[in-house]
């Protein structure tokens, strides 16, 4: 059974230089990889995960070393291998496939070029050869029109399709490990699905082995056999998967877990002040094409509204409308019982102050040379005009509020604090000027999962606390579970289904929003095989004119 | 700030040394010079002696008193220039960045017709028309200057107006002119003190050569530039009497780089 080992690692440190310092980022990790078997690693952000998958290509980043241990790969040691026995195997033996496919593509070049080039430069095939195997290959990851869809250039691609064009990629030289670096984190969840679905044909029916690198787990319980459980380098939990889903060891697995449960129900009492009603509004960018049309929402106080979609929907369109940004061409916003201006600049300061915003990216959204107490104490300054030692015992009180030491924190730069840290001073800020509506831009979907949670949990209580309402737009069903109390769909600029939480989730729903809830995934091994064998089964009785 | 003196490198110290001493010999140059700025006193490209520390100049004046007070001059002069170009290239570089639209279109091409004369010719003309008195060339020299500052200003602000930080401002109704000071301009300090540091001691070597032609500062005033070109004859003699003034005009630029660089490392620093 020995034979079987494909990569077998050791005792593995990678160190990184932080302030003139070797600092370990991996701690003594070891692991055995068999022909034909996925191994998932799962962790948060810092807990090493990249680095392992990289080193496991005899790699290091910049500015990090590999230290000790041992990495072998089909019994060739790749600790302190030669750069060039290290360059012919890689592609060849082993691949990567990064989580940006829309970075990792040359945008110059063709994407079956880049398919090719592989092979070629590894002597393996000529290009037509490669672009002949390309094509099959494309086929059966269920590329739209594989014949054709190589020869495009990568902006000509969804997300998705290119995904999907990075896996056929890895696998352009026959490598018997692939590592896959988060492939799907970028993407929405019903594409997702199709990209998943390519690993598993690409791992299963071609017996690959490979390293499924995700902070995700529900969707590494798709895809792996066996999962490791990664914290700050160091090693929480290892199992099969079903084993591990089922019965955690360790808090932390369990912690993770969790995340994706629901909180308790809140209660809904009626409550009848809309407090933002927005009336068949429309807007448009190039003043042509309309990015929004016929929207039609209306918002309670002291609720959340969860706004739903795929990137591009128009979503975050939406707030821009508003907000003002962008103003509307067509309808009319209500709020407070007075009609809003649709410009910003014609907006009076005390309903700009009632109208606050939260952003996706909490590192552009705070001025990096500013410190935590001018960031949280302007708006005071500015809308209520306090100064001095009102300003800082206002600031100190609001940083209690969201959890965060004030006489530790109140003299930071906004760059000393983490990303959860900083997110919720975004969310000090927007409470500062007391607003009576804050909406939330995909505020946790650049924070890791254990970190967005307690992001979600303090707004729950700030809500309970100051009757505030929000607007949440997310694309993450999860969230939209765990926090809302309506829920607006959107599809392509319109609002396709809206309404309480209970209704939207329980069918019957619209078409979208069906596949939209079924494409989440679930904490269950089987859900992927399942939900596939289904639509098939659709796509069968109905095919369908394209499957990109 | 004494804390960030105490922590500075020894670079950066050598460089406040070497400012602060300039400064001083500027600031006090009555109570230094042993004689009158403009007064010949001895014979021409005399040898340093006890009565002559650096010797005397090609009509006979005494050139360590002549260096004193041009560090006056010189330094006035640079600082006053550099400060304005800055004022004036800044302010309308991020107007245009963070006001966009028409007011950008025309700042942008007034100040590229402004680039599109050779900078010396126009500067030539414009002292020609206006007359060169002190007032007159700095502004005139501040305002081509700042062509090159604005553009620096404007794109690196472009850069920063995008933000979301810059944006929320707006949400909250802050005035063009509060995004400017506080979201724009702590940004896009780097760059620009960086520029500073290199245009300051251009905007010297600029006015010396005015000098040259006759219309920076007149004689018998005595600056740096304009004592080197005065006296460069005489290191065809083999006399060093002009090494002096260019000596300064070097010393005083690797002192200001060296505490740019220094200002330009904390600045940074911040970012990461």
């Amino acid at each position: 059974m020995e034979d079987d080992k494909l990569l077998q690692i050791k005792d593995l440190v990678v160190e990184g230089l932080s302030d003139e310092k070797w600092q370990t980022l991996v701690n003594g990790i070891s692991l055995t990889l068999k022909r034909g078997e996925v191994l998932g690693l799962i962790g948060e952000s810092g807990a090493g995960k990249s680095t392992i998958g990289l080193a496991a290509m005899g790699y290091a980043r910049q500015g990090c070393r590999i230290a000790s241990g041992s990495i072998k790969l089909d019994k060739t040691e790749l600790f302190n291998a030669t750069p060039e026995y290290l360059r012919s195997i890689r592609g060849t033996k082993i691949s990567y496939v990064a989580q940006s496919a829309a970075a990792s593509f040359n945008p110059a070049h063709r994407v079956i070029k880049q398919y090719t080039e592989g092979p070629i430069r590894h002597g393996l095939m000529d290009s037509s050869q490669a672009e002949e195997e390309a094509i099959e290959i494309y086929d059966r990851l269920f590329l739209p029109n594989p014949e054709k869809i190589g020869f495009r250039y990568p902006h000509e691609l969804s997300g998705g399709q290119l995904q999907r064009a990075m896996v056929a990629m890895a696998k352009s030289c026959q490598p018997d490990i692939i590592i896959f670096d988060e492939p799907t984190t970028a993407l929405d969840v019903t594409t997702q699905i199709e990209v998943l679905a390519a690993i598993k044909e690409i791992t299963e029916k071609m017996n690959k082995a490979a390293l499924y690198i995700t902070h995700d787990l529900a969707v590494v319980a798709q895809v792996a056999h066996r999962i490791m459980v990664l914290r700050h380098g160091s090693l929480v939990e290892e199992g099969n998967v079903r084993e591990i889903i089922k019965n955690p060891q360790k808090q932390y697995t369990r912690d993770l877990l969790n995340v994706r449960n629901l909180r308790s129900e809140k209660s809904l009492a009626e409550k009848q002040d809309v407090i933002l009603e927005i009336k068949d509004v429309e807007a448009t960018y190039t003043g042509k094409e309309k990015v929004l049309q016929d929207i039609n929402i209306r918002i309670k106080k002291g609720r959340t509204i969860a706004l739903v979609g795929e990137s591009g929907s128009g979503k975050s369109t939406l707030a821009k409308v508003i907000t003002g940004l962008l103003p509307a061409t067509h309808g009319k916003i209500t709020f407070l019982g007075e009609e809003l201006p649709l410009q910003l600049k014609h907006r009076d300061r005390d309903s700009l102050r009632k109208l606050q915003m939260i952003y996706q990216m909490p590192d552009t959204a705070l001025n990096p040379r500013h410190t935590v107490r001018t960031v949280i104490g302007r708006p005071l300054e500015f809308y209520f005009g306090m100064k001095g030692k009102e300003v800082e015992d206002r600031t100190k009180e609001l940083l209690e509020k969201i959890e965060l030491n004030p006489d530790k924190y109140i003299d930071r730069y906004t760059t000393q604090l983490s990303g959860g840290e900083k997110q919720r001073v975004c969310i000090a800020r927007a409470l500062a000027a007391e607003p009576e509506l804050i909406i939330c831009d995909e505020i946790t979907s650049a924070l890791d999962q254990l970190v967005a949670e307690g992001v979600l949990k303090l707004l729950q209580n700030l809500q309970n606390e100051l009757d505030v309402s929000y607007l949440f737009i997310t694309h993450d069903l999860a969230t939209v579970k765990a926090i809302s109390d309506n829920i607006v769909i959107m599809l392509e600029g319109r609002v396709i289904e809206q309404g309480e939480k209970k209704e939207i989730l329980s069918p019957p729903h619209h078409a979208y929003t069906d596949k939209l809830l079924g494409s989440i995934p679930e904490m269950d091994p089987d859900w992927l095989d399942n939900l596939l064998d289904e639509r098939a089964s659709i796509y069968l009785e109905n095919p369908p004119n394209s499957l990109g | 700030m004494f804390k960030l003196l105490r922590q500075s490198p020894i670079s950066a110290r050598f460089g406040m040394i070497m400012i602060v001493l300039t400064l001083i010999l500027a600031i006090f140059a009555p109570l230094i010079a042993p004689y009158e700025e403009t007064k010949v006193v001895g014979d021409v490209w005399e040898e340093f002696s006890s009565k002559f520390y650096l010797g005397t100049d090609h009509i006979g004046r005494d050139l360590f008193t002549r260096m004193v007070y041009g560090a006056r001059n010189t330094i006035a002069l640079a600082f006053f220039t550099t400060a304005m170009s800055f004022s004036l290239g800044v302010l309308f570089g991020f107007l245009a960045a963070s006001v966009g639209g028409w007011l950008e279109q025309i700042l942008s091409r007034v100040f590229d017709i402004l680039m599109a004369f050779p900078t010396l010719i126009f500067c030539l003309m414009i002292l020609s028309i206006v007359g060169a008195s002190i007032p007159n060339l700095i502004i005139t020299v501040a305002i081509l200057d700042s062509t090159r500052v604005y553009r620096l200003a404007r794109a690196v602000a472009m850069d920063i107006a995008v933000m979301e930080f810059v944006e929320a401002a707006r949400l909250r109704g802050e005035g063009n002119w509060w995004i400017m000071r506080h979201e724009l301009l702590p940004n896009a300090l780097p760059p620009l003190v960086a520029e500073f540091g290199l245009r300051f001691c251009f905007v010297f070597l600029f006015i010396a050569s005015l000098s040259f032609l006759g219309l920076g500062i007149q004689p018998p005033t005595a600056d740096w530039g304009g004592m080197v070109r005065e006296n460069a004859g005489a290191i065809t003699f083999g006399i060093y009497t002009p090494l002096f003034p260019a000596g300064a005009i070097a010393f005083l630029t690797v002192g200001v780089n060296l505490v740019v660089d220094w200002f330009l490392h904390i600045a940074s620093r911040l970012e990461d």
